[in-house]
């Protein structure tokens, strides 16, 4: 579970002390994700077209947001599913409340989800008395460790199989040895009770096609399937910017969203749930509720950049390529999405006085933006979020530090007033010489000294205007 | 065939003898450079950092400063390149400055850029018998969309033996303010650099950017390697042992 921060995210603080073994982990895992998600685009020529074609889809929706998300509740109610629109988190939360308690639930099985983490629905339920146990692996597993997930795809990419090994010793009481396959039987056997047990099933949505008002899940292990079939009442939560208008842009999206995510041509299960049972011969609920989640989202649909973040299909391909996850994992932004999406994603729903670190958790180096399968413009959004942070918006007063702010504007006087630069240039190499050791600076004062911590400087050493001079008097 | 020198602020006071390369092989090739000696800071520091009112008062000096000719304006560095061709996203459509960001935008070229794509030339006659390793950096690479028009250029050198780098297109961890907002991530990332770069086994390691390359000739000076950092323009400038 990942409860939504009421305090500034310190990035910095954060990604000072962090465990050397963490970045091993995280590396080997992304890594290999990685490179099968380049043999697989690597077989589709039209790779580029397709990811052409998925931004313009992603886009088009969303600039039609309100139309289609009226069809997409006509289709839903037609095929007998309960609608309900939620404003927030805390709207979201009081419907599933509510409908957990009219049906007298007391266990649910929970498929994994990105919306009911952005929500810390898992918290309000069991603060209301409910058994909630998330039935994704990974999922499993950080939820016995009581973490959120780390990455959005493979949500305990950070821990290794020995420190599972010994969660499964302490949490559930058994013998566990470190290994893969032994703690996979182990958590499925667990798992089939809370399959057989729930009387409520709690999922979110990949898609939902507005055509025939249709969720679809992704999922690799199964337990999808078991959730939403098993239990008398299901209930998903879906982020209004998940839908899709019909089967052939759904279809793009697969593709899309398989080969960028996990390397796979298909996922082992795509799930199409069109409402609940129709007869008893059927399976399925008896009842199927669907939660639409606005937290935030039409505010951001106002600006054509900031719509933009909202095409992420979260497949986590930035997460696997950024640098900078790879170094930091998850937790280092603070909420339930991380990496490049995280950083531009979690600014716009919280807000930049709670999130004002994690614009700049970025080189800028553009890795995330060539992969991304639906072309969210991500280093374009770092900078614009860079600039609400620094210079405010219409709606965002400033909140970026007075020493950074100092440092911006005295820096550019001083390297946009030519003579004021010439001077530096001058005499920075004559000031320089206490702290200089031959070619090298070793270290600096604070606060330069966060550039020295890490590597020597180099001295100032400006002659081309000079050598510029001789070398044109002696043509 | 005249061109104008952007020298860009970190090649002026770290980088002298690349300057000096870049003036001597653009001569070699026969064109003309000249220098416009009221440029500063093109503003990239700024504007990356979300100070965009600061940013657009640097860009409006360096437009006042380059378009005293028509000639094409030549850098030694892709990120500042790519500022420039930021710059009519500071000014509003339709404004005279904006139609000029535009102009200028369009005859800003990166080295290796105006070489390759403007000039067709790949082989600029260098001489560098040395095993060398090329970092590739992320604003040549994914900014620009510069792929291969560096290692087409070293692949002509003379007695040059390239070495591929391990993640050779993996950040080096400088990113500018990132660097001094999160030195121990950039540190991190630099090391991991490094490693691969002392692992290559090559005796150079050739950057294009000067960003890059004083991040990454520190590293290698902290982690004690003898490999030596030098700028792409310098190995394309040499004609002799270096």
């Amino acid at each position: 579970m990942s409860d939504t921060p009421t305090t500034p995210i310190e990035f910095r603080r954060y990604t000072q002390n962090l465990s050397p073994a963490i970045p091993i982990a995280i590396q080997q895992a992304t890594g290999q994700f990685f490179e099968k998600r380049n043999a697989r685009v690597a077989e589709l020529p039209e790779w580029e077209l397709l990811r052409d074609a998925g931004h313009r889809l992603r886009l088009h929706t969303l600039e039609h947001l309100d139309a289609y998300l009226e069809q997409a509740a006509t289709s839903l109610m037609a095929a007998g599913v309960q609608v309900h629109w939620a404003i927030n988190g805390a709207e979201a939360n009081a419907v599933v409340l509510d409908i957990a308690r009219q049906h007298n639930v007391k266990t649910i099985a929970k498929v994994k989800s990105m919306a009911t983490e952005e929500i810390a629905l898992n918290t309000a339920l069991q603060a209301a008395g409910f058994q909630i146990t998330e039935t994704d692996l990974g999922e499993f597993i950080i939820q016995l460790a009581g973490l959120g997930p780390s990455h959005i795809v493979v949500p305990a990419v950070h821990l290794k199989k020995e420190e599972i090994a010994q969660l499964f010793e302490e949490k559930l009481g058994v013998e566990a040895p470190p290994d893969p396959e032994q703690l996979t039987a182990i958590a499925r056997a667990r798992l089939r009770e809370v399959f057989l047990a729930a009387d409520m099933c709690i999922s979110g949505a990949n898609f939902l096609v507005v055509e025939t008002g249709t969720l679809v899940m992704v999922t690799n292990e199964g337990n999808g399937r078991m959730c939403t079939t098993l239990p008398d009442l299901h209930v998903a939560v879906v982020a209004i910017d998940k839908v899709v208008p019909d089967w052939e842009g759904l279809a793009t999206l697969l593709k899309l969203l398989a080969r960028s995510a996990t390397g796979q041509k298909l996922s082992t299960y795509t799930n199409f749930i069109t409402g609940p049972r129709k007869t008893e011969g059927e399976h399925g609920p008896r009842e199927l509720h669907v939660v639409l989640l606005d937290n935030g989202r039409s505010r951001m649909l106002a600006s054509p950049l900031t719509r933009e973040t909202l095409k992420c299909i979260r497949c986590g391909s930035c997460l696997n390529v950024c640098p900078v996850y790879k170094q930091v994992g998850g937790y280092a932004y603070g909420w339930f999405i991380s990496g490049p999406i995280g950083a531009v994603l979690t600014p716009q729903l919280l807000g930049t006085k709670i999130a004002a670190e994690l614009p700049y958790a970025s080189t800028l180096c553009g890795a995330c933006a060539e992969v991304c399968p639906v072309k969210v413009p991500l280093l374009d959004l770092l900078r614009h979020l860079r600039r609400r942070v620094a210079e405010g918006d219409a709606t965002t007063t400033p909140v970026v530090s007075p020493v950074l702010r100092g440092v911006a504007r005295g820096s550019a006087i001083a390297l946009g007033t030519p003579w004021l630069y010439r001077l530096g240039a001058r005499l920075i190499p004559l000031l320089q010489v206490p702290v200089r050791r031959g070619n090298w600076i070793p270290s600096l004062p604070a606060p330069l000294n966060r550039w020295t911590m890490m590597r020597p400087f180099m001295p100032f050493r400006a002659r081309f205007r000079r050598w510029w001079k001789h070398h044109k008097k002696n043509e | 065939m005249h061109v104008q020198l952007f020298i860009t602020c970190l090649g002026e006071n770290f980088f002298p003898e690349m300057l000096e390369s870049m003036t001597t092989l653009l001569e070699r090739l026969g064109i003309t450079p000249c220098f416009p000696s009221e440029q500063t800071c093109c503003g990239q520091p700024q504007y990356n950092s979300g100070f965009e009112a600061e940013a657009r008062s640097m860009a409006r000096r360096w437009m006042r400063t380059f378009s005293h000719s028509d000639a094409p304006i030549i850098s030694p560095s892709g990120s500042c390149v790519e500022m420039v061709r930021h710059y009519p996203h500071l000014f509003p459509e339709g404004s005279e400055e904006h139609t000029l960001a535009i102009e200028l935008a369009a005859r800003t070229f990166e080295f290796t850029e105006f070489l390759v794509r403007q000039l067709g030339v790949t082989d600029v006659g260098a001489h560098f018998p040395h095993r060398v390793t090329y970092h590739a950096s992320c604003h040549l690479l994914r900014g620009l969309g510069l792929r291969d028009e560096a290692k087409r250029l070293l692949a002509a050198v003379r007695d040059l033996e390239f070495i591929t780098l391990t993640e050779e297109e993996t950040c080096c961890g400088f990113g500018g303010i990132f660097s001094v907002l999160y030195p121990e991530v950039s540190g991190a990332m630099l090391e991991n650099k490094v490693r691969h770069i002392i692992a290559s086994g090559a005796e150079y390691v050739v950057v294009g950017e000067a960003g890059c390359l004083m991040n990454i000739a520190g590293g290698l000076h902290k982690a004690g390697s003898a490999i030596r950092p030098i700028h792409l323009i310098e190995v394309l400038a040499a004609q002799g042992g270096a």
